[in-house]
C-alpha cells in the first residue's frame, strides 16, 4: 500500500503542480486574482480538442496553436476586463469570476454539457514499485519539472522577470522608476496563463473536456497556492504534493470516505495556516522579494 | 360597432378553436446534456408519429400534437427546473408534462405539477421517494406515473441479476469459488441504499466484497482509488455511477490495464458518446441500459433503427419520452377525453407494450419490475461498441466478455 501511496501522490502532485504554477504566478507575484486561471486552462482544452479532432493537424501543432490564441485571447480579456479595475482587488475578483461565468457558458452553448475525450499524447504504461501508471502521466509530471524550471529561471534570471517582482513588490516605485507598470502586468498574465493553456493541453487527455472543466482545478489551486505561501512558486510544489499525498493517503485508508479527499487536503491546509498564516513559504517568498 | 364586436368574438372563438386542435406537451428536461437531447428526440419521433397518422382521437375529433420545449436545466439547478415547469404550466397552457432526469430535480417538479393537477409522466428519474408520495398521498401525488426507469430498488435488483451472471462466468474462467467484487459508488443519496445492499447481499451470492470506495459523482480523478482496488485484487468492479466520474473510471481502468471487469450504472456508460469520451479506453466496460438492437418488445429495433438514422446515434433511456407520449395517446383514444383523472385511472390498468418495456403500474405508479419487460438490458462496451449481453432470453443478446489475463 505504501508503494501505491507514493507513486499515485507523486503523479498526482504533478499535475497539481503544473496547473498551480501559472496560478501561483498572478496570484502571488502580480497580486492579481485571477479565478478566471482554471477557466482559461478549460478554454485551452477546447481549443486544444477542436484543432486535433477536427482539423488534424496533431498534438503538437494543436498544442502550440491552442496555447497561442488562448494566450493572445487572456491579454485582451486583461486589457478589457482586468486593467480597468485593477486598482480594486474586490473588481477583479468579481470580474474574473464573470469572465469564468461566461466561458463556461459560451462552451456550453457551442459544445454542449458532452464530456469530450482527447487522446493519450503518448500511448502505454510503466510500472513503478510495481504500480501502473500512464506514460500520459508521467509526461505531465516532466512537463510540470520543465516549466517550473522554465519560470524559475524567468523570473530571477530575466529584466522581465526582475521588472515583474519589482512591479509586485511596490508598484508605485517601480512606476517612479520608468517601468510601464501596466505592460508588465499584461506579461504576467501572458506568462500566467500560457502555463494555465499549457496544463490544459497536457492534462485533459487524462480526464475529459466539459464546460464546467474549470470548477475543481480552481478549488485545489486556491489550496495550495494558499497552503504552499502566496505566490511562492517552491510553495505551490510542496502545497501540491501535500495536497496529492493527503489525497492519496485518505483514499487509501478510508476508502468508504473517498469523496472527502478534497475536504480532507482543506482541512490540512486550515491547520497549517493556523500555525503558520503566511502558508508554508511565504515568508521567505517575502523575504527573497 | 357591432359588426366590429361581432367580428372580435368570432376571431376570439376561432382563435380558442384552434388552439383546441392541438393536445400540448411540455418535454422537460436539461437541453444542453445528452439527457436532455434524449428527451426531446424521443418526443419529436413520437409526436412525428402521431401527427402524421391524423392525431389523437379524443372522442371522434382528431388532434395534433404540439410539443414544448422546456429547458429545465436540472443538472446545474433545481430552481431552474421548476421555474421552467410553472412556465409551461401558466404561460404556454399545457395539457401533460413529461421528461425529467435528476431525481432532487424531479421531486420538486413534481410538487409544482400536482399542484396543477396535471399528469406528469416521468421518463429520467429513479428515485423512491417520487412513487411514495403517491402511496401516502393517493390524491395529491396521483397525477405522476414513473414511465423510465424502474425505481432505484427495482434497479438493485437487476443489477444483482446481472452480477450474479457475470460472476458465474468468472468461477468458470479463472476457477474460482468466491469472485472478489470491489464496490465503487459515488457518494449520493441514490446509491446509499445500493451500497448497503451490495455489501449485505455479495456475501450470501458467495462473492467476496474487497472494499467500498465513494469518490465524488464529479471526480476528474480516480487513479487512487483505482490502484487500491488493483491492489485488493478485484475480479469485479461494481459500479454506481451517475455524474462524469462515469467516464474518469472506464477511462482511467483502461489506462492502467486493470484485469478486474466494471459491471453496474454507469449513466455516462449508456451514452454512444462514451467510447469517445473515453478516447477508446473504456473496453470492456458494462452497465445497464434501456435500448439497444434486441427484441424486448416488437417496437425496440425498428425505433432504435429510426432514431439511429435520424439523430445518426443510438437513444439513451430518456427518449423514454417516445413510450410516454404513446402511452398518452393509448389512453387519450381509449377513454375518448383529456380529462387527468380519468386518464389516471385508465393508466393504473393498462398495460402499455413501448419501444423499451412492456410497462404496467403498481400502486406507486412504480413500474412493475419483470426482467424481459421492463428490468432494462445489460450493454458492454467491447471495440467501441455497445453490445447487449443481458437478458440471455432475449433474442439479439451476445457474450460478455473478460479482460485477458
Amino acid at each position: 500500500m505504501l508503494q501505491d501511496i507514493l507513486v499515485t501522490g507523486l503523479v498526482n502532485g504533478g499535475v497539481y503542480a503544473l496547473l498551480a504554477i501559472g496560478f501561483s504566478l498572478i496570484f502571488g507575484v502580480a497580486r492579481i486574482v485571477n479565478i478566471a486561471h482554471t477557466a482559461f486552462y478549460m478554454l485551452a482544452a477546447y481549443c486544444f480538442y477542436t484543432l486535433l479532432t477536427k482539423t488534424g493537424l496533431g498534438f503538437l501543432l494543436s498544442g502550440v496553436i491552442a496555447v497561442a490564441a488562448v494566450t493572445l485571447f487572456s491579454m485582451l480579456c486583461y486589457r478589457l476586463v482586468i486593467e480597468p479595475v485593477r486598482e480594486h482587488e474586490s473588481a477583479v475578483l468579481i470580474s474574473t469570476i464573470a469572465l469564468a461565468l461566461i466561458f463556461q457558458e459560451v462552451m456550453l452553448y457551442l459544445f454542449g454539457g458532452h464530456f469530450l475525450g482527447i487522446p493519450s499524447t503518448i500511448e502505454g504504461g510503466i510500472r513503478i514499485l510495481g504500480v501502473s501508471v500512464p506514460y500520459q502521466r508521467v509526461l505531465i509530471l516532466v512537463v510540470a519539472a520543465i516549466m517550473l524550471g522554465a519560470v524559475w529561471l524567468l523570473l530571477y534570471r530575466t529584466r522581465l522577470g526582475l521588472a515583474i517582482r519589482a512591479t509586485a513588490n511596490d508598484l508605485e516605485v517601480a512606476s517612479l522608476m520608468g517601468m510601464n507598470v501596466n505592460r508588465v502586468a499584461m506579461a504576467t498574465v501572458a506568462i500566467s496563463v500560457g502555463l494555465a493553456a499549457i496544463a490544459g493541453v497536457i492534462a485533459t487527455p487524462v480526464v475529459s473536456v466539459h464546460p464546467h472543466l474549470w470548477l475543481d482545478p480552481l478549488v485545489i489551486m486556491l489550496a495550495i497556492v494558499v497552503l504552499g505561501g502566496l505566490g511562492s512558486l517552491k510553495g505551490s510544489l510542496i502545497g501540491a504534493l501535500v495536497i496529492a499525498y493527503v489525497e492519496a493517503i485518505t483514499v487509501f485508508a478510508l476508502p468508504a470516505g473517498a469523496y472527502l479527499k478534497g475536504a480532507v487536503a482543506l482541512l490540512i491546509m486550515v491547520v497549517v495556516l493556523l500555525f503558520r498564516p503566511e502558508g508554508l513559504f511565504g515568508v521567505a517568498f517575502e523575504e527573497e522579494r | 360597432m357591432l359588426r366590429s364586436i361581432l367580428a372580435a368574438a368570432a376571431a376570439a372563438t376561432l382563435s380558442v378553436g384552434a388552439q383546441a386542435q392541438t393536445i400540448k406537451i411540455a418535454i422537460l428536461g436539461p437541453m444542453s446534456f445528452v439527457q436532455g437531447e434524449n428527451h426531446w428526440a424521443g418526443a419529436e419521433m413520437a409526436r412525428d408519429e402521431i401527427n402524421k397518422g391524423g392525431g389523437i382521437n379524443v372522442g371522434g375529433k382528431r388532434m395534433q400534437v404540439e410539443l414544448i420545449r422546456a429547458d429545465t436545466n436540472e443538472i446545474q439547478s433545481v430552481p431552474d427546473a421548476t421555474n421552467a415547469v410553472e412556465r409551461v404550466i401558466t404561460r404556454d397552457k399545457v395539457d401533460f408534462l413529461i421528461g425529467g432526469f435528476r431525481s432532487e430535480a424531479v421531486l420538486a417538479m413534481q410538487e409544482v405539477a400536482m399542484d396543477s393537477k396535471k399528469i406528469f409522466l416521468g421518463v429520467g428519474a429513479a428515485h423512491s421517494k417520487l412513487g411514495l408520495n403517491v402511496e401516502q398521498n393517493y390524491e395529491r401525488y396521483k397525477y405522476w406515473f414513473r414511465v423510465a426507469p424502474t425505481k432505484d430498488v427495482d434497479l438493485a435488483r437487476t443489477l444483482f441479476a446481472v452480477l450474479g451472471s457475470i460472476g458465474q462466468q468468472i468461477r468458470t474462467d479463472l476457477k474460482t469459488d468466491t469472485p472478489k467484487v470491489a464496490i465503487l459508488a459515488e457518494k449520493a443519496v441514490w446509491t446509499e441504499a445500493l451500497v448497503a445492499a451490495a455489501q449485505k447481499n455479495l456475501p450470501a451470492m458467495k462473492m467476496e466484497v474487497v472494499g467500498t470506495w465513494q469518490p465524488s459523482a464529479t471526480a476528474t480523478d480516480v487513479t487512487a482509488e483505482l490502484s487500491a482496488i488493483d491492489r485488493a485484487g478485484a475480479h469485479i468492479v461494481f459500479t454506481m455511477l451517475s455524474g462524469p466520474v462515469g467516464i474518469s473510471v472506464g477511462r482511467q481502468m483502461g489506462e492502467r490495464g486493470m484485469k478486474a471487469v466494471a459491471w453496474g450504472i454507469n449513466v455516462e456508460g449508456q451514452k454512444d458518446e462514451f467510447w469517445q469520451a473515453t478516447a477508446g479506453k473504456a473496453q470492456f466496460v458494462s452497465t445497464l441500459d434501456t435500448y439497444s438492437e434486441v427484441e424486448m418488445t416488437p417496437k425496440t429495433i425498428p425505433f432504435v433503427q429510426a432514431f439511429k438514422q435520424r439523430y445518426k446515434k443510438a437513444p439513451t433511456y430518456t427518449a423514454a419520452t417516445y413510450d410516454a407520449i404513446m402511452l398518452l395517446k393509448a389512453v387519450i383514444e381509449q377513454e375518448g377525453t383529456t380529462n387527468a383523472d380519468k386518464l389516471v385511472a385508465a393508466i393504473e390498468k393498462i398495460e402499455h407494450v413501448g419501444t423499451g418495456s412492456t410497462a404496467s403500474w403498481d400502486k406507486r405508479h412504480d413500474l412493475n419490475w419483470a426482467v424481459g419487460k421492463t428490468a432494462g438490458i445489460a450493454v458492454q462496451w467491447q471495440d467501441g461498441k455497445k453490445v447487449p449481453f443481458w437478458p440471455p432470453q432475449v433474442k439479439g443478446m451476445q457474450p460478455f466478455k473478460m479482460p485477458a489475463r
